[in-house]
Order: C-alpha cells, then sequence, then structure tokens
C-alpha cells in the first residue's frame, strides 16, 4: 500500500473494491489495529490507530476474510464468548442481530466448525456486532459465494446500516459497488478513484460500444486487429470496445467486421459500469500487478 | 471447434451421504472442444459432482464415463489423462515457475526433452520470461492462475476442469485468462469450469445448473435467457435457485 487518503463519514456504507493483492486486507488490518503502517497516520471513531489501539478495539467490530470463530465452540457459546469479552450480554443488544441471528438459531447447539458456509458468514456478523460496534469492519464477506447469497448478504448489510452503523466492506466483485453509498477502487496497493457509485459512472467520458456477432471469440481477435482500437473487453453476451479518438464510425467497424466473414453483427452506444471505469483506470495508469521481489 | 465427440458422458450420476443426497441422478454429455459451464449455489452439490468425474468420489448409483474411462473402476487412468486447476491449489509457492513446470511435468510422466520444450512454450506463451527463475509465491494471483492453467494442460489432456479459476483475479486479468479458455478449446480441448461471476457463464458455449443436488437446466446461455425471459445469466440464475425458497 502506498499513499493512501481516504475518509468516511459517519453512518456511511463505504466499499473498498478490488482484486485480491490489491492490498484490502493489508488495509483493514491497520485500521482495526492489528498491522503496523510504514509511514502515515489513520484514526477510527476518533482515536488514533498506535495510541489508541484499545479504544479502537472496543469500539469496533471486524470480520476477517477467513472464519476465525472457535470451531469447537456452538453458535451460541461463540455468541456468548464475544459478548462477555466486552463486556455486555447477547441480551443487550440483541435487537442488532435479531434479524441475521434468528436464521441461524435453530442450530444454537451446533459447533461452529460443523456450519455450512452461509451459516458461518451470519455468526461470524453476529459476534462482530454483539458489542454494539461503532464501525463495522467487513473484509470481503462475499469472496466465493454464489450470486444469490451474496444479494442476500448485502440486503443484511444495507437494513444494518440503516441502523446507523458506520460500515467498511471490501470485495473483488465489481457488482457490489453500486450498493455501497461511496466506494475506493483499489488495485495494486494504490487508490485509483474515490466518490459514489453514480458520480464515478457520470464522470466517466469514454463511450462505450456493445459489440457483438455470431462467434464472439472471433470477434475480440479481429477487433484487436481493428485501426484505432483502444480497448477490448468481453463482458457478458457482448465485447466492450472504445476508440482511441472521436472520429470513430460504428459503421466503418461494421462493414470491418463483415469483411472479415462475421455475421449478425451488432454494433450500439451503451452505459459504462464500475468494472468498465476500474479497468479503463487500472490500463491507464499502468497499475497491472507486478511480480514482487521475494 | 465442437464435435459429436463426447468427453464426458453422465447418466443417472448420484452421490448420498448417509441420509443427505448431494447429487441427484444427474445426466449430461460434453463433447470435444466445448466450453461447459457448471453453475449452481453454494452447497447445491457442484463439488461432489466435479470429485467424481475427476476420480477421487465413488457414486453411490448412477453411470459415468470421462475420456471413456469409468468413474468407478478405471480412476486411476482418469487422474492421468485429465487436467484440473482450483482456486485454492494452484502450484508450490516456494518452488520458481520452472521448477513447478519440471515439477507437474514428472508428475504425469513427461520426459526430459518434452519438459523442456513445455517450458520454452509456457514462459514464452505468457509472457513469464523476466520470472522463470522467481518464485511462484512472488506473483500476482492473476499470473499465478495463468500459469496454473497451462501447468494443468502439460500433458495434453482432451479435458480440463476449472474449479472457480478466476475468484479474486483483477477485472483485466480475469478477460485474458477467458481468453486462454477460448483458444485451448479452439485446439479440440474439452473446458469443464465452474465460476461465481455470471458474465463467465455467457462465455460459455452450454451451461449447467445446479439446485439441490438436480440439473435444473442445460442450454446454451442464449436459450437459457429466452427460456426465463430474462435479459442475462444473471437473471437465470437468480430465478432458478430463487424457486427453491
Amino acid at each position: 500500500m502506498e499513499n493512501i487518503s481516504f475518509d468516511v463519514k459517519q453512518g456511511e456504507l463505504f466499499g473498498l473494491i478490488g482484486p485480491d493483492g490489491a492490498g484490502k486486507t493489508t488495509l483493514f488490518r491497520i485500521l482495526t489495529t492489528l498491522l503496523f503502517a510504514d509511514k502515515g497516520e489513520a484514526t477510527v471513531a476518533g482515536y488514533d490507530v498506535v495510541k489508541d489501539y484499545k479504544k479502537i478495539r472496543n469500539s469496533v467490530g471486524y470480520m476477517p476474510g477467513k472464519f476465525s470463530l472457535y470451531q469447537d465452540l456452538t453458535v451460541e457459546e461463540n455468541l456468548e464468548f464475544f459478548a462477555t469479552i466486552f463486556g455486555t450480554t447477547v441480551e443487550e443488544n440483541y435487537d442488532l442481530i435479531k434479524d441475521i441471528y434468528v436464521q441461524i438459531e435453530p442450530f444454537k447447539k451446533r459447533r461452529a466448525g460443523k456450519l455450512s458456509g452461509g451459516m458461518k458468514q451470519k455468526l461470524a456478523l453476529s459476534c462482530a456486532l454483539i458489542h454494539k460496534p461503532k464501525v463495522l469492519f467487513l473484509d470481503e464477506p462475499t469472496t466465493g459465494v454464489d450470486p444469490v447469497s451474496r444479494k442476500e448478504f448485502w440486503d443484511m448489510l444495507k437494513r444494518l446500516n440503516d441502523k446507523g452503523i458506520t460500515t467498511l466492506v471490501s470485495t473483488p466483485y465489481m457488482d457490489e459497488a453500486s450498493l455501497c453509498d461511496r466506494i475506493a477502487l483499489i488495485q495494486a496497493g494504490k487508490i485509483l478513484k474515490i466518490d459514489s457509485p453514480a458520480n464515478i459512472i457520470d464522470q466517466h467520458e469514454k463511450q462505450i460500444f456493445n459489440v457483438k456477432a455470431h462467434d464472439m471469440h472471433a470477434v475480440i481477435t479481429d477487433l484487436k486487429e481493428f485501426p484505432g482500437n483502444e480497448s477490448i473487453y468481453a463482458f457478458g453476451e457482448f465485447v466492450h470496445y472504445t476508440h482511441s479518438n472521436s472520429d470513430f464510425s460504428p459503421e466503418n467497424l461494421k462493414r470491418y467486421l463483415s469483411e472479415k466473414g462475421h455475421k449478425d453483427i451488432r454494433i450500439e452506444p451503451t452505459t459504462p459500469g464500475i468494472e468498465d471505469v476500474f479497468m479503463d483506470l487500472a490500463r491507464t495508469k499502468d497499475l497491472k500487478p507486478a511480480a514482487n521481489e521475494v | 471447434m465442437k464435435s459429436e465427440e463426447t468427453v464426458i458422458e453422465v447418466e443417472n450420476l448420484t452421490k448420498k451421504f448417509g441420509e443427505f443426497t448431494a447429487v441427484n441422478e444427474i445426466s449430461f454429455k460434453t463433447y470435444k472442444g466445448e466450453i461447459f459451464g457448471f453453475l449452481g449455489a453454494n452447497g447445491a452439490g457442484k463439488t461432489t459432482a466435479m470429485k467424481m468425474l475427476i476420480g477421487i468420489s465413488k457414486p453411490t448409483s448412477g453411470e459415468a464415463s470421462v475420456t471413456g474411462l469409468d468413474v468407478y473402476s478405471q480412476t486411476d487412468q482418469i487422474k492421468r489423462n485429465i487436467g484440473y486447476m482450483s482456486q485454492r491449489f494452484s502450484m508450490y509457492d516456494d518452488l520458481t515457475i520452472k521448477e513447478n513446470i519440471t515439477f507437474f511435468g514428472g508428475i504425469y510422466g513427461l520426459d526430459r526433452k518434452t519438459i523442456k520444450t513445455k517450458i520454452q512454450e509456457i514462459i514464452e506463451s505468457l509472457g513469464l520470461k523476466d520470472v522463470a527463475n522467481k518464485l511462484v509465491g512472488a506473483l500476482p494471483l492473476g499470473w499465478k492462475q495463468k500459469l496454473a492453467f497451462s501447468v494443468a494442460l502439460i500433458h495434453d489432456p482432451k479435458i480440463v476442469f476449472l474449479d472457480e479459476p478466476t475468484g479474486g483475479v483483477d477485472p483485466i486479468t480475469r478477460r485474458q485468462f477467458w481468453e486462454l479458455i477460448y483458444k485451448q478449446a479452439s485446439h479440440g480441448t474439452t473446458v469443464f469450469v465452474t465460476t461465481h461471476y455470471m458474465d463467465e457463464a455467457e462465455y460459455c458455449d452450454r451451461v449447467s445448473i445446479m439446485v439441490e443436488g438436480k440439473i435444473e437446466a442445460l442450454d446454451t446461455p442464449e436459450n437459457l435467457k429466452k427460456e426465463y425471459m430474462v435479459d442475462s445469466m444473471d437473471g437465470v440464475f437468480l430465478k432458478l435457485a430463487r424457486n427453491i425458497e
């Protein structure tokens, strides 16, 4: 991580969006006082991450990417354990976790290690919330989770955020960005952009075209040979194409592709998504991840 | 290109763990050169099904063959004849790129000369010349995954199984990875792939979606979108997985 600066406002749902190796976990560990930064300063809930580390630990909830509860304690025992070490009781803040905890309550006598992935996640979130933290840190809570369960998790997060808990969440899935109030796009230890998802998309000036034809792989190969091409990225059933200058004519491209033997060619302008912006920024700032020295 | 030659044939394949049926009478075929997407929610039975196909878990009932080899009686040959890579285990972090290629080439019984050629080929095609003697652990995830894919193909298998190969990989490298998949499929290798990125489901020739142990849908992305009247595979997936609740 290099020269990162940002702030998160009270009550915000703030997303750190970036692939593995971007530095998301390192940042979370510094902010939760588990790791020292080499340089720079940070405060969480008004406390300094170095001097006031004890106060921070009492006022934040942290759910690491790796399941870190006690596997051989039951669901109920884990929750009571975390309530006790934070000097509170399950009853005192039950309201906060109720929606989530009721879903795993039928299994409260089961050992945490025997839970399914989804249930582990709900228990971990309950444990991170039981002391009513001011700030909640969630490190990649949806990584490796299927699209349906991911959507359910975000609905849950939104409801929690509505209760006023400031939340920092990291994810490698670009489609989750739109659910945050503000996001930081992060790659290779640097922040590419910080703003609301809507603003980030509005400010993106490059016109993107959806290109589609019968044989999509051949389309990609041929687009790379098209004079003046700037970026060519597969996007679901389309290719997102940008041109290096403004005198682009879809008709020319269509002619070029049909001369190459393509059929059912469609070319139409489309609006960018967060992933388009991310790739454009990563490409133009040349932040392709490099091999580290060992 | 795709052909009529089958590479996997599965008929009523079932796996039970005690009372629980993880995989419930699934049937499908995959063809030479096909990119076959194997999707499903967590816990739908994908991993269990895949384990039977790669010869590391015995089915409870049903039939299946992979490259003509039986999943009950010829599991050792299956392991020798398929390629496999997953997000979790790809290569040895504390061996260099060259050492990893040599190691896996040796495991698959390639002779020294062939291994040497393979090292050249892989390093050149992935542009890894400058880092060939670096430890794999020092590479960014995206590079590791591209390398792991090439290593999974080192013995020229007819089929390669990819278990969430692009999880967590940055968006540009993720697309480069799929270009490798396309290229390999166009050479006639069948690619059997699982993913949680629904845009990647669109890149498959055909997609199957498992729900609670059964294959609930199997068709081209185009036909599935028509059938479920949605405009993306994400929509198909949400509709199918939602119906069970």
